[in-house]
């Protein structure tokens, strides 16, 4: 079952982790997988801390009364969890660390079109990461990451501009790897990778990066603008200088909706690839599932205003807005009835990825069909503002978004690393994150529908919601060593796992016919594909040369 | 209203619960019946375009009656019955401040009768706030600088929970208050004491004292238009445009004279912007609406105007669909617009 790594070579291969050392080999580097694991191993660093604010906003809830932190450090706690989880991580995630890694990899390319713009999106990344850190060590800010006016331009005194800074920044960061993503993918496919021959990991990318693309410059101008507003006082939003506070929201949207694109098309990519793998079969409907991952970058420009039914819209707006969320709603279905339809007749196997595939479609189903109600207008009305939303994009982003990310990491770690991490642990961390997620979020829409607003601190007025806050509490901290548990085998792997095979498992798609770890070109000689998408079926054919090895 | 909400809410439950199982148990029956056996293969399947179209057109369907379902609602839910008791609100970080027409005020409280309609004309002092009665399934953003219109009728007396549903800083969570719904005789009782008068009569005292009536004369002769029965009947502009003389308008036409010109008059106006309080504004609003309000003589007209202006919003008529303004929308409608020109 043991296949050490060189076993043909006499002195050890020269990889992209080994080809170089020293810090300035890593800083400097113009590699995308070294940037990929630059990338890794920073978003780690915010997902904690955004974690660790999530943990005091939990036990701040536990009791009813605001008795942990004072009101306005737990209205900074949301607010910078918001921000860190968002900016900071979900929207870097899958794109910044796994589609840095493989989307040369996959397209048979030696690396990304522009591999300097590519370390300069790092290094944005982290110089607005350290902005960040600084409004947050020296005041934070209170506003929600939503930065509602006229509460962010003329009301709160804390470090608005700062923050928009940092986000300023992160948003370029962004830009420039969408901009990366599309130039690559258009031009660099190796010989006989037609479009419909993509792995739909590389689709999912590419309507990301779309979405970057257009979508981030408005969310920059709109925090120009917040600022300008502080500072000059012009009336944009200030109804007093006949500003309109209702024109943030729009501005604002018109990003951050199709922001939640940014964060669960990536995801979708790698679930598609994950249950293609584990399910030794070719994605049902692959040209559906292609497309839809398109409409859904089109369609979710033009759903921003479902945030803001009780925002002062027209009617008539609401309604148009109302319809076109159900519209976008059909080609998330889609793709989640042609994952179900590829388990048909295939041949599970249930490592890890695929536990975290299996969890993904269980919760993303109840995030999206919660996103119905939401959609709803009379339903709206109620449940917006309540814990039912923060549930229901809870079950979108952790439940979607993260799930894929740490199915993807569980997947191509091996690839990564160079090293099989501890199958037993993974599928028990896979469980226990699925366990405590459910736990977290499930009671949080029965709060909802109950009436309890978001962004309270203090519920004694209405100790009824006490119980099913305890519950989500408890959910919290199981969800955290789900959390912390990954972390540790992955870091442990690193030193003690196995060597892994170039293949382990015995997965289609270009990245898998190099070397684990690649060597600092990905390929020795150019790959030629003559092979279409998901061929498992060859690789599945007997007389089968090699065992899938599944490292447990 | 809570039951017309529930009713949705419950369909939806029923549908997407079934839509959920039917993934969950195919996930898992595939999961297990399909599971990794030594020396069996996967069957390779392309796909199906029948199958594609299929689960893309049913979800559509059901979409689209759960969309309309919801407008259905929420149509109700934002429009005013034209006869509702009318109760000011101004909203404040971190406090709401409630006044009847009627002239009591109250604080974080709002009593009310069961059974009558009553409609909230809500405006915001600093930022945006939300209220939010979770009891009756309504929330209605609250906005500095124009009115939003909430309505409900209670149907059982008790206490039910207000909140303020909007962020709005630092103790946004202690913006919160009670609405008391009382038997008809109960709120009788208390609307008895604590009154300094109707609103409007307040509005007609602030009108004076800020010498208003010195332009707006109730003849042809003043410098400003006569505002004797202007309330809800279309104006004409100085630019050409017509808008309908609600709320918002007057409010408009208090704190920036000069946006929204009525055609004929000169712009001699000042801004009354930071010079009265929104409960001024809501009085003054009050008082010019009394002026419409029936009366002998002007009885048939005005009631016209309200019934036009009342009509519920079902689908956007012609008039709307030819009109570029927002302001030719119903008034209710038009409450929760935006007022960007």
């Amino acid at each position: 079952m043991s296949m050490p790594i060189a076993t043909t070579q006499p002195v050890e291969r020269e990889t992209y982790l080994n080809a170089k050392y020293g810090v300035w080999s890593w800083l400097l580097t113009t590699d995308h997988k070294r940037i990929a694991l630059l990338y890794l191993i920073s978003i780690t660093f915010f997902f904690f801390i955004g974690g660790f604010f999530a943990l005091l906003i939990r036990l701040e809830l536990l009791t009813p009364a605001g008795d942990l932190v004072q009101a306005d450090t737990y209205n900074k706690l949301f607010t910078m969890h918001g921000m860190v989880m968002i900016f900071f991580f979900l929207i870097p995630s899958i794109p910044a660390v796994l589609g840095n890694f493989l989307v040369p990899l996959m397209i048979g390319a030696k690396d990304l079109a522009f591999p300097r713009i590519n370390l300069l999106s790092w290094y944005l990344y982290i110089i607005a990461g350290l902005m960040m850190l600084h409004c947050m060590l020296t005041g934070g800010v209170d506003t929600g990451w939503t930065f509602y006016a006229p509460l962010s331009t003329n009301f709160t005194n804390t470090k608005i501009v700062e923050a928009g800074l940092a986000i300023f920044i992160s948003g370029f960061s962004s830009i420039l790897t969408g901009l990366n993503f599309v130039v690559t993918i258009h031009r660099m496919r190796a010989p006989g990778l037609t479009w419909s021959r993509l792995p739909l990991f590389i689709w999912a990318h590419y309507a990301t990066s779309i979405i970057q693309l257009l979508g981030t410059p408005v969310v920059a101008v709109t925090i120009v603008l917040v600022a300008a507003e502080r500072a000059l006082h012009l009336g944009i939003f200030d109804p007093k200088l006949g500003g309109d506070p209702v024109l943030f929201q729009h501005l604002f949207w018109f990003y951050s909706h199709p922001a939640v694109y940014i964060m669960i098309l990536p995801s979708m990519g790698v679930i598609s690839e994950v249950i293609a793998c584990f399910s030794r079969k070719r994605i049902f409907g692959y040209h559906f599932v292609a497309f839809s991952s398109i409409a859904i970058a089109v369609f979710g420009f033009l759903v921003w205003a479902h945030h803001m039914f009780v925002a002062g819209i027209s009617v008539y707006a609401a309604l148009v807005f109302s319809f076109l969320s159900y519209a976008v709603a059909v080609p998330s279905a889609i793709k989640v009835f042609n994952w179900t339809a590829t388990l048909y007749k295939g041949s599970i196997h249930y490592d890890a990825p695929m536990l975290y595939a299996f969890g993904f479609l269980g919760l993303f189903s109840v995030g999206g069909l919660t996103g119905l109600f939401l959609a709803a207008l009379g339903i709206n009305v109620h449940v917006t503002d309540t814990y039912f939303v923060v549930a229901h994009f809870h079950y979108i982003m952790v439940g979607g978004a993260l799930m894929g990310y740490l199915g993807g990491l569980h997947f191509w770690w091996p690839k990564i690393s160079g090293r099989l991490y501890p199958e037993g642990w993974a599928r028990l961390a896979a469980l226990v994150v699925f366990i405590g997620f459910n736990l977290t979020f499930f009671p949080q829409f029965l709060l909802g529908y109950m009436g309890m607003p978001r962004r309270y601190y203090d519920y004694s007025h209405m100790p009824e919601f006490q119980i099913l806050n305890v519950l989500s509490t408890a959910g919290a901290t199981v969800l955290g060593v789900g959390y912390l548990l990954p972390m540790v085998y992955f870091l442990w792997s690193m030193r003690y796992g196995k060597p892994a095979p170039d293949n382990p498992w015995n997965a289609a798609g270009l990245e898998w016919k190099t070397a684990s770890p690649p060597p600092t070109f990905n390929f020795d000689e150019e790959p030629v594909v003559t092979w279409e998408a998901y061929n498992y079926e060859e690789l599945d054919a007997p007389p089968r040369t090699q065992e899938v090895p599944v490292g447990r | 209203m809570a039951s017309r909400v529930d009713a949705l809410y419950i369909f939806l439950l029923i549908v997407t619960g079934m839509m959920a199982l039917l993934v969950f148990v195919l996930v898992i029956f595939f999961a297990a019946r399909f599971r990794h056996r030594p020396g069996v293969l996967a069957e390779q399947i392309e796909g199906s375009k029948p199958l594609e179209i299929t689960w893309s057109t049913i979800p559509f369907l059901v979409f689209m009656v759960i969309f309309a379902w919801g407008a259905v609602v929420y149509f109700k839910e934002r429009t005013p019955p034209s006869d509702a008791t009318e109760v000011y609100v101004v909203a404040k970080q971190w406090m709401w401040k409630l006044e009847h027409a009627e002239g009591q005020r109250e604080i974080n409280e709002l009593h009310v009768p069961v059974g009558r309609d009553v409609k909230l004309i809500m405006t915001s002092q600093d930022v945006i706030h939300s209220f939010y009665i979770p009891a009756f399934r309504i929330k209605q953003d609250v906005l500095p600088g124009r009115y939003t219109v909430e309505w409900f009728r209670a149907t059982k007396p008790g206490t039910y929970h207000l909140f303020c549903a909007e962020y709005c800083g630092t103790q946004h969570s202690g913006m919160v208050g009670s609405i008391v719904v009382l038997e008809p005789a109960q709120y009788e009782a208390w609307m008895s004491g604590g009154s300094t008068g109707p609103l409007s009569a307040t509005g007609e005292k602030v009108f004076a004292e800020l010498g208003c009536s010195t332009c707006h004369r109730t003849d042809a002769q003043g410098r400003g238009p006569n505002l004797q029965g202007i309330f809800g009947k279309p104006v004409q502009l100085e630019d050409g445009r017509t808008v309908t003389a609600d709320e918002n308008y007057v409010r408009e036409c208090i704190l920036d004279p000069g946006a929204k010109r009525v055609k004929g008059f000169q712009p001699i106006m000042p801004t009354f912007q930071g010079l009265v309080s929104e409960e001024q504004v809501n009085a003054l609003v009050a008082y010019i609406k009394s002026l419409s309000a029936v009366k002998p003589g002007a009885s048939a007209e005005s009631n016209k105007a309200t019934a036009r202006t009342a009509a519920p919003p079902v689908p956007p008529t012609r008039d709307h669909a030819q009109s570029g303004l927002q302001s030719k929308i119903e008034p209710d409608a038009k409450l929760n617009g935006s007022q960007v020109q």
